[in-house]
């Protein structure tokens, strides 16, 4: 047992403790947002635009309002407070922060195709669905803007009467045409990547009732519970009377990050006073949920004779969709990244995302960090063979290191450990694999990133947690924490075992209800075991000191040198004091058993509208290295994956296992990401509304990938750990890339890397597969 | 109409309208939610449910079709408090993240390794291609499906995560060793 202050590498931090949830997820108990079933509940659907842009000339409802069963057809007109606006920092054609806005249901026009139109609610999932196909909708089709290249013109159809762009950000450091002109070698190239869908297994689903005092209460798979207040907007309701609860999610990945069926679910139990459940079919969630943006980025990179960077000038034009959501904000991560992990004195970025009749786009694993790094590594795989030096070697001289600042303007507080993790990766990797047969070619690549965790710092995020004793020593936190599969829960049980001494099998964590438990923020940006591990371990500290006082009477010794094990309190070989007689003992003297703590994340100088704004944006970020091994058929362009290594500095891995099940599954998407997956528009109408045409990777196609965890002991989270749940998506896109030019020296630079486009490439012309 | 058939070795007598799928009848009319509905449209591996020992979507079987039949999900294979051993291999591993996948990916594995399909990864891979996971990246669950082939499968796994003895010595999979960096 350690003493009053607990180290990392104790009894169950660092340990590959078995989930609590896992245990009851593998026997199929968990109980999923569309599992809750509740007396006399109604059944809700959406009816969704057929059209990417039109003007609804008319919505009659009335033959759908006739069938049995029928209970509500609701329009726009219905909806209590039908625009929702979004808050877009950038900077905008505007001063200050644009307001954008969104409809809960298509008021006047429709701009995606899948777009909601109308809400039905009946007493069957029959007769809800033979109301939604009686609806009929007269639209007047509009242009549709489907070319963000053009979305710009002058001449261009306007999706919102604001204009087409949608937020912008731009900055020079330095002087980049001195720079380049400085330089020995320029490299200019232009990098596509596509739409993506979070294709989570569990589709959109929720249930609501009206409860006592009025309280509309929902639970429904998000990442969000804070999202009440947004339904409170929308029902015209205070946002005490709203209140979310979200069982443990079957994916998040940033798609239910923005709501989803929550302010549907709403209204029907606002409106009709009945419980009500609403479940999206797959169909509908990859056809009308929001993307991953497109993204084309232009790269110029110069460096010196010695591979250092002296310029960048980067371009970045990204594919918003419809409405606004989190696109200023996901570019803003992506012209924070956009130079990558190095060093360079002279960089201009301009990055803009602009209005499209797509899918809205918004947050997905990576957030705008990660399209960038198909970029930033391609041009530096690009400027070694220009030079003649090696991958890596060229990446060690130019590694940012703690002290440096980013070119928009935040210094590096902890340390970088890209040497360390390409020693560890490449040493792992050993000899390059050989071929199969003679029409086959293999290679290797790697890739290096950085990507932040935690929120933007001037979000002024913080996190709240209870933790509290029962009278049997057992052990309760409360917190309201979305578990969305990464062990964000049991990850929070570990750090209280740790400073409290109860065994993890003794402690239960009541999580995700935004009107019963602690707010504690969103899991999403990397950010929840850094901010809510942090508020569990404040929480459990403050309590232990508390208790280890009324101990240090009872033991008669120092309170420093009382012990917290399993069965209650000690000092080392002498009495032990079960928690029974502790906690007693404490409320004879007023001292509670419960503790609530927040943490505050750290502050900086707010974001300005203007171009000289430089400062912090993120508490720190985490960084990898990353190999992969390919197998390219030189006649079909089947590229096959032998061998993945992923190496990420994680501060203190608290769960090594969940550690590397964050880095594999991370990796897995990426790889998906760079081979397979993209969503299809024609015209704004999306060709890829099933897992038969929208391809994830299946087991077969994924190589076994091994993780490779350093543990620096620096990071900003409970215990020094940095947060892993974004940062391995980044790197496989481009390590494939360069794996497959290693292997038969092509250079392809528009994802995802099919069989026709590399065929298309080794034979020397364009890749003719069709259209996205 | 009626459909009588076994439900993890109970007899069954459900009344459902004859359009509806196997999915819908154990959800909806036999209380059954540990089927999950993912696609519906026989992608995911998600609902896949064993009927008379062979896994099948039951998005895509009608009801009716399994008159007769002894269907099998995931909830019943706890053996009394103890978790079935391949359940047991699939949390101490690490190979279940949200856990959506798994009931089906489960049931999956187990007819593979019965049916002899399992011999080493790639055919386990090879076997588990009509179960899409998107947490896990499959590693973690091939390496739980070998655990259980080769019998190294925890025994006696409680089923109640209050009785769990958690053992420090699982953490971290052998084939990924971290690597130390003192500071």
């Amino acid at each position: 047992m350690s003493g009053v202050e607990v180290k990392a590498g104790g009894r169950v931090i660092g340990a590959g403790i078995a989930r609590h949830d896992a245990i009851e997820k593998v026997q199929g108990r968990t109980s999923y947002a569309a599992d809750h079933a509740l007396p006399r509940m109604l059944h809700a659907m959406l009816k969704r635009s057929d059209y990417a842009h039109a003007r609804l000339v008319s919505v009659d409802t009335s033959a759908a309002e006739a069938i049995e069963g029928v209970v509500a057809v609701y329009t726009a007109a219905d909806v209590p407070q039908n625009t929702v606006w979004v808050d877009v920092p950038g900077q905008t054609l505007e001063v200050g922060a644009l307001k954008a806005r969104s409809n809960v249901l298509a008021d006047e026009v429709v701009r995606y195709h899948g777009e909601p139109v109308a809400l039905v609610a009946a007493e069957t999932e029959d007769a809800a669905l033979a109301a939604r196909d009686a609806i009929v909708i007269d639209y007047e089709p509009l242009p549709v803007v489907d070319d963000p290249e053009h979305a710009l013109d002058a001449d261009a159809p306007q999706v919102h009467e604001s204009g087409n762009l949608l937020a912008e950000w731009e900055l020079e450091e330095g002087d980049v045409e001195a720079g380049f002109a400085s330089a020995s070698a320029i490299v200019a190239e232009e990098y596509r990547t596509q739409f993506i869908d979070h294709a989570y297994l569990e589709p959109e689903a929720g249930v609501a009732w009206r409860d006592t005092d009025g309280v509309i209460t929902i639970r429904a798979a998000t990442q969000v519970v804070e999202h009440f207040r947004d339904v409170a907007r929308i029902l015209e309701l205070p946002d005490n009377k709203v209140r979310l609860i979200t069982p443990y999610v079957g994916g998040g990945f940033g798609g239910k990050e923005d709501m989803t069926v929550e302010p549907y679910l709403g209204i029907v139990a606002a409106l009709t006073g009945r419980p009500v459940r609403m479940v999206w079919s797959r169909q509908e969630s990859l056809t009308a949920r929001q993307n991953r943006h497109a993204v084309r980025m232009r790269y110029r990179t110069g460096a010196d004779a010695e591979g250092r960077l002296v310029a960048m000038d980067i371009d970045i034009l990204s594919d918003g969709g419809a409405y606004a959501l989190l696109s200023a904000l996901v570019l803003l991560y992506s012209t924070t990244c956009a130079a990558g992990p190095y060093r360079c004195p002279n960089v201009k970025i301009r990055a803009r995302t602009v209005y499209t009749n797509h899918t809205p786009c918004s947050a997905m694993r990576g957030f705008g960090g990660m399209q960038v790094v198909l970029g930033y590594e391609g041009q530096m795989d690009r400027l070694a063979r220009e030079l003649g030096i090696d991958a890596l070697e060229i990446r060690r001289r130019n590694f940012v290191e703690r002290g440096d600042t980013l070119p928009i303007g935040q210094e590096l507080e902890t340390v970088v450990e890209l040497p360390a993790l390409i020693d560890a990766v490449s040493e792992r990797a050993g000899e390059p694999p050989q071929p199969d047969g003679p029409r086959r070619a293999v290679g290797r690549g790697y890739a290096c990133n950085l990507q932040s965790y935690g929120r933007c710092i001037w979000l002024n995020d913080w996190s709240s947690a209870w933790v509290g004793f029962e009278l049997d020593g057992t052990l309760v936190i409360r917190i309201a924490v979305p578990d969305i599969g990464g062990g964000q829960a049991s990850s929070l049980i570990q750090i209280a075992s740790e400073v409290l001494g109860v065994p993890p099998q003794r402690i239960t964590i009541h999580i995700g209800d935004s009107a019963l438990n602690p707010l504690t923020g969103t899991t999403t940006a990397t950010r929840q075991l850094y901010m809510s591990g942090n508020a569990v371990l404040k929480a459990a500290r403050e309590l232990r000191a508390a208790l280890a006082g009324v101990a240090a009477g009872l033991l008669e010794v120092d309170a420093e040198r009382v012990e917290f094990g399993p069965g209650g309190v000690g000092e080392g070989g002498g009495r032990t004091l079960p928690f029974e007689e502790l906690l007693a003992a404490a409320a004879s003297v007023d001292v509670p058993w419960h503790v609530l703590a927040t943490h505050h994340a750290p502050k900086g100088v707010p974001w300005q509208a203007d171009e000289s704004w430089r400062g912090r944006v993120f508490p720190d970020f985490t960084y990898g290295c990353h190999a992969v091994d390919v197998e390219v058929d030189l006649d079909t362009g089947q590229v096959r994956l032998l061998r993945y290594i992923a190496g990420h500095d994680v501060g203190q891995a608290i769960n090594p296992t969940s550690v590397e099940g964050q880095i594999e599954g991370a990796v897995a998407m990426g790889l998906g990401y760079a081979l397979s997956e993209r969503v299809v528009f024609e015209e704004g109408q999306n060709l890829t509304a099933t897992f038969a045409q929208y391809l994830i990777p299946t087991a077969v196609e994924m190589p076994a990938i091994e993780s490779v965890v350093l543990e620096s002991g620096e990071g900003m989270g409970p215990f020094n750990a940095r947060g892993i749940g974004e940062p391995p998506i980044g790197p496989p896109a481009p390590a494939v890339a360069a794996a497959i030019h290693d292997a038969c020296g092509i250079e392809l630079t528009e994802l995802p890397f099919t069989p026709e486009r590399v065929v298309g490439a080794l034979r020397g012309g364009e890749a003719g597969d069709g259209p996205g | 109409m009626k459909v009588e058939f076994t439900l993890n070795g109970a007899a069954q007598r459900v009344e459902v309208p004859p359009h509806w799928t196997l999915l819908r009848m154990l959800r909806d009319a036999a209380g059954r939610t540990d089927a999950k509905h993912g696609c519906g449209e026989g992608v995911c591996g998600a609902c896949a449910v064993l009927v008379d020992g062979v896994a099948v979507n039951s998005c895509s079987v009608l009801a009716p079709q399994v008159a007769g039949a002894s269907v099998e999900t995931v909830g019943g294979l706890t053996e009394g408090d103890k978790l079935h051993p391949l359940q047991a291999a699939m949390v101490s591993r690490g190979a279940v993240q949200c856990g959506f996948c798994t009931p089906g990916m489960v049931l999956s594995a187990l007819e593979a390794v019965r049916i002899g399909a399992a011999g080493d990864d790639a055919e386990i891979r090879h076997n588990l291609a009509g179960n899409l996971c998107r947490c896990t990246g499959y590693g973690k669950i091939v390496a739980a499906v070998a655990e259980y082939r080769d019998g190294r499968a925890p025994e006696d796994f409680p089923a109640e995560a209050g009785e769990h003895e958690h053992r420090p010595e699982g953490g971290g999979s052998a084939a990924s060793p971290g690597v130390g960096v003192g500071h």
